[in-house]
């Protein structure tokens, strides 16, 4: 493979870098923090391989929960790479022999290189987008590695840090909301939720809340296309 | 652990059905619904989200729920005034475990 390529490729995945550093390590500290260990780590950058879903994982394994609100749940989290795949259909019709690793490792930060890739004249732009997407894997995967050493080499006071799953979510959130064209989706998540927290109990309100929300948005499907402000 | 494995493949196995589907199915056209979908869905489940890492919230004893929303508020704060992601969390992250740890 071409070494300018490598190196474009590179250079495009840096941003990528700093993060999935970041996040990764933070999703191997907590993950050991929870008892598993680093080939844990390992095995679930490598399986799974999206990033807030790792981080509901923890929990979900962690607490033992049932087949069917993993499913859900994963079904629900995970629904946007439905739609990254739609967008890419096209892009990625001849990738071959590559095209089942670009579709596997098609995360929320690939897909953003990905989507909108611009190379210099004469480059493979199918090899570019395989070293993207690998690079970035490779940063996720060393990223939780070294979460989980650092989890494990150290034996500092972890109370708390768990919090780091939350601050992800509400950042996202809040990136969620300035871009949006309306609240209205965001404000059905958190009343819905809120409302079945309440009712359902700490345990058991995430499938109802997945039902509720998914009813409600069609429901109000034409307020919301209405691009009302709320 | 037998439990955990058996979870860690059923996310696999389903992240990695969303992610092949759209290539195996849609290769030309894609029902309505689900574009509606895809549109707004990830608003209300970010949303959910968030209320589902503060669950546990207890606003009864401990902190009373006082470290949660102040390090949230703090998230917000920060993120809607740097944008910068990594900062955000860590930031916010080393507030709640100072809160709970020294504080609370």
């Amino acid at each position: 493979m071409n070494k300018d390529l490598i190196k474009y490729a590179f250079m495009q995945t840096l941003p990528i870098m700093a993060g999935y550093l970041v996040l990764g390590m933070g999703f191997g500290i907590l993950l050991y923090d929870h008892g598993y260990s680093v080939l844990w780590a390992i095995l679930m950058s490598i399986t799974i391989y999206a990033g807030s879903m790792q981080y509901v994982a923890i929990d979900l394994i962690s607490s033992g929960a049932s087949v069917l609100t993993t499913l859900l749940m994963t079904l629900m989290v995970n629904a946007r790479h439905l739609f990254y795949g739609i967008s890419m259909v096209d892009k990625y019709k001849d990738t071959k022999p590559y095209k089942p690793y670009l579709i596997y490792a098609l995360t929320d930060e690939t897909y953003s290189l990905v989507c909108d890739a611009h190379i210099p004249e004469g480059m493979d732009i199918n090899k570019y987008y395989f070293l993207v997407s690998l690079f970035d894997q490779c940063y996720w995967v060393i990223g939780s590695v070294l979460g989980s050493l650092i989890g494990s080499a150290f034996s500092f006071n972890t109370t708390g840090v768990d919090f780091s799953m939350t601050a992800l979510f509400v950042v996202i959130f809040v990136e969620q909301w300035e871009s949006a064209d309306n609240h209205i989706p965001a404000s059905i998540g958190i009343l819905v939720s809120v409302i079945c927290l309440i009712v359902f109990g700490a345990d058991s309100f995430l499938i109802p809340t997945m039902i509720i929300i998914t009813i409600v948005l069609f429901l109000l499907k034409n307020r919301i296309l209405g691009g009302k402000k709320v | 652990m037998i439990h955990s494995l058996v979870l860690v493949i059923i996310m696999s196995v389903m992240t990695m059905i969303l992610r092949f589907f759209p290539f195996l199915v849609f290769s030309n056209n894609t029902p309505g619904p689900i574009l509606y979908l895809g549109k707004v869905l990830p608003y209300s489940i970010m949303a959910m989200l968030v209320v589902y890492c503060l669950r546990n919230t207890d606003f009864l004893s401990g902190s009373h729920g006082v470290a949660e929303v102040s390090a949230t508020i703090l998230v917000i704060v920060l993120h809607k005034w740097k944008h910068n992601t990594l900062l955000s969390i860590l930031l916010g992250t080393l507030f709640y475990m100072f809160m709970v740890q020294v504080i609370f």
